[in-house]
Formats: structure tokens, sequence, C-alpha cells
């Protein structure tokens, strides 16, 4: 009568593991929206940035937001979309303002 | 007590194939692992855009003619600010600058005289001509830092030596990694901008509700004009990394049909030996229940073990090694590309998500061939 003793051990020490990290996270979370995000949103709002800087291939990618959904096939007509990044991003949900 | 010595039988059915639920469970662990990495780095990415961009400017004023961005002139921001309820219009100067040294794209961002002191920035902003601040990125890549200079060739060819007066923290990576902020003259100089024309033009609002109203005053009385709102930017980064992301759907599907067949397996039989103990088992008085009690239980061992062993990976790999294996998928060609340092924001409904689409199929796949067998004659079973 072992072998589920240890197996339940195994199961509550994974389960508090990853409780222990998610709640690690949380308060990670809160920390840090306590200490960087006012200086990152004053950054923000001084530069009057638009985007994240996350795919620096292609004009459309840097400013996802900024450029139109037919930017990528723009160059001349039929032209293809060829950028990497263009096929991780997925178009904007709707393109008309909410009222 | 009758339970947990049906779960001991079930674990000790388990431990006779050790390595082939060895196997299993390192398949399965590693799958889930896949998919929560994406889950988790999506959301995180998410709440981060969000929490980031919400201090975006309201309204953002571009020139469109045929289709494309247009420098915008600046004297479109007279009208504007005639427009009832706009609070300010500040036109923006800005672009690109392609890096043959590096062959690294850099953004150029013209900031007005006199800055104010930002705490995300190593030394200070611009200030005077000549000057400039520098994202992370460009500072590694080109390898210079405060008080070095930075050299970058303008439109008439010429090179343009400028001062690194700052350089920006890492913790701002993701939003400027590979900036270069200099003066508006400089910016302008650099470009070759015509004197009264500016790349776009943003415009506070006084009252949040009426962002919309505005944005259509400004496309009647400026027909060439696009209005991109705060909300819409959102929306963009809100849909950027959504299931329908090139991200999810490549790296998301192929993991989950890996699961799939995972439980297909499972599902389409089970081996003549676990038929042959399914008909000794029925065949020393163990009712059908219990022998689907134990296949149950067998199933929950493989797949809660590999689902806990798989979320763990997975909150490292993103949260701790910057989804390192990750990267090469959505880095593309981006020579800079900014070091992950993500927020550890997950939500418990994802994981909830992921439980049931792992352990519920798994549990399933092992239960329903086992009441196949269980069903039948012990005699028959146990002669295949």
């Amino acid at each position: 009568m072992t072998k589920h003793r240890k197996f339940i051990a195994l199961t509550l020490f994974l389960a508090a593991a990853l409780g222990l990290l998610l709640g690690y996270g949380r308060s990670q979370v809160s920390a840090r929206l306590a200490g960087e995000l006012p200086p990152l949103q004053a950054l923000v709002r001084t530069l009057q940035l638009t985007d994240l800087s996350l795919w620096t291939e292609a004009r459309y990618t840097r400013h996802p937001s900024q450029a139109d959904r037919f930017t990528p096939f723009q160059d001349f007509p039929a032209a293809l979309e060829h950028f990497p990044a263009g096929s991780i991003i997925a178009p904007v949900l709707t393109l008309h303002p909410q009222p | 007590m009758r339970h947990l010595k049906i779960l001991e039988y079930a674990l000790s059915s388990l431990v006779r194939r050790r390595y082939k639920n060895l196997a299993i469970i390192l398949v399965y662990a590693f799958t889930i692992a896949v998919l929560s990495s994406v889950l988790f780095l999506t959301h995180a990415l998410k709440t981060e855009a969000s929490l980031l961009l919400a201090e975006a400017p309201e309204l953002i004023v571009q020139k469109v003619i045929g289709g494309r961005h247009d420098l915008v002139p600046v004297a479109y921001g007279e009208k504007i600010a005639a427009i009832p309820g706009v609070a300010a219009v500040v036109p923006r100067f800005w672009g690109y600058y392609y890096d043959a040294l590096t062959k690294a794209n850099y953004t150029l961002l013209a900031v007005e005289s006199d800055p104010p002191a930002l705490d995300m920035v190593q030394g200070r902003l611009p200030d005077g001509p000549g000057e400039c601040a520098i994202g992370a990125g460009v500072s590694q890549s080109r390898n210079v830092g405060t008080g070095d200079d930075l050299i970058l060739v303008d439109s008439e060819n010429l090179g343009v030596s400028l001062e690194v007066v700052g350089v920006f923290r890492a913790e701002s990576r993701l939003l400027t990694n590979d900036l270069v902020v200099l003066g508006r003259n400089d910016l302008t100089a650099f470009f070759g901008y015509p004197p009264d024309l500016a790349t776009d033009i943003s415009v506070a609002v006084r009252n949040p509700r009426e962002v919309n109203t505005v944005a259509e005053k400004i496309k009647r009385i400026l027909p060439h004009s696009r209005p991109i709102s705060r909300s819409e930017i959102l929306r963009t980064y809100a849909g950027v990394f959504n299931w329908r992301s090139g991200m999810m759907l490549s790296v998301f599907s192929a993991a989950l049909i890996a699961f799939c067949i995972l439980a297909w397996d499972k599902a389409t039989g089970i081996s003549a030996e676990e038929k042959r103990e399914i008909g000794i088992l029925k065949a020393i008085g163990w009712e059908t229940s219990d022998i689907l009690e134990l296949k149950f239980w067998e199933g929950i061992a493989v797949s809660l073990t590999s689902l806990l062993l798989g979320l763990l990976a997975a909150y490292v790999h993103v949260f701790f090694l910057g989804a390192t294996v990750l990267t090469p998928v959505i880095k593309g060609w981006s020579v800079i590309f900014p070091t992950f340092r993500l927020l550890p924001a997950v939500d418990f409904y994802q994981v909830l998500v992921i439980g049931f689409l792992t352990v519920t199929p798994y549990v399933a796949s092992t239960v329903v061939p086992s009441w196949k067998a269980a069903i039948t004659d012990p005699e028959t079973a146990m002669r295949g």
C-alpha cells in the first residue's frame, strides 16, 4: 500500500509547486504594476508611442496599429506578403470604431 | 479505503509497463507544455500591451493618398484644433531607418524641446542639436552607450554623428528596443522632411466618450485623413495575439494534433494482454464498475501527472527563461528583438481549459475501450 501514497504525495507536491509559482507570479504582477508600470506609462505618454517594439522587420509589423490590412500587399498589384511576422499577426478583429 | 486499493492496483499495473507509460507521460507533458507556453506567452503579451498602450495618444490622424500613408501638413492641426472637444493637437515626427551596418531597422522618433525627465532613461532625453537617446537593442547592436557617438547615414547619404545622451532601461525593451529619439529639427533634417509636413498628428480629446465623434468630424473636414483611435490600437493588440493569430494556429494546432494522435491511439483499442488482465479480474469477482474505476485511476494517474509537469515546464519556460523555445518562431526576420521579461499574468480560466481539454479526453479514451472489454464474457476475454 505504498504506491498510492507516493502517487498522492507526488501529485500534491507538483500541485503545490504550480500553486506556489502562480502565487509568486501574482505577487510579481502586483509589484511590477505598482513599481514599473507608472514610469513605463509616462514613457508612452511622453514619446506618444502607439505600438510595441516586437517585430522590426517591416513597417506594418513594427506598427501594426498604424497600418492598413492591405499594407503587406501594396508593393505592387497582387504582391505577396513575405515577412514571417506577417503570418504571426492576426488580422484586426474589426476596423469600425465601437460606438 | 476500497478506492485506495483500486488506485494501488492501478499504479501497480502502470508500473508493470513502466517504460511505455513513462514515454506516454513525457510526450503528453511535452505537448501540454507547448500548448500552455503559447497560451501563457500570448496572454502575457496581450496583458502587457493593454496596460502600456492605455496611455497611447487618444487619436492619431494620418494622411492617406492612393491607399498609402503620406506626410501630413502641419496646417491640418489648426483645423483639427478648431473642432469642439479637442484639447490638444501635436504633430508627430518619426520614420524608419535601415542600418546597413547591422542590417537592422530602427525607428527614429522626434521629441519636443525641453523634454521631461523619465525614470526609464539612463541619462536623459535629447535637448539640443546633435543629441539622441537610444533603445537597449540599438545600444547592443551598435555597441554604443551614454557619452558615445552614434553615426547614421541621412537621406543625403551623408554621415550624421549624434551624441548618445541617454539609453532606455532594459525594463522598457518591449516599447523602446529599436528607438532612436532625437530633436525635431535633427529628425526633419535627417529624413529631409519638408518644413511644413509631419508624419502624423496626435490629438487629445477632453471627453473620452467623444473620441469617435471627433474622429468622424476630422474625417469629414479632412477627407484624405485616417483617424486611428486608442481603442483601435488596443483592439489591434487584442487581435494580434488572439486564437486566430498565426502563432496560435501553427504551434497550438500542431501540439493539439499530436495530443489527438496520442489519445486516438489509446482509444482505438487495448492490447490482448490488457484484455486478458480484465478477463482474469472479472473471473475472480471484480465488477464491471471496479474495472472502469481501475482504468479511470490509470487515466487520471498518467494525465494528471502529465498536466502538472507540462504546466510547470510551460511556466518556467515562459516566465523564467523568456520563452526561448518560442522566440525563433515569433522573431521572424527581426534583427533587433527584445528579450522577453514578461509580466507573469496567467489566466486561470486558460489553465482550467487546458486541464479540461487534455485530462478529460485521455481519461475517456482509457475508460471507454476497457468498458467494451469489461462487458464481454471473462472466458472470451481471457482467450483474447
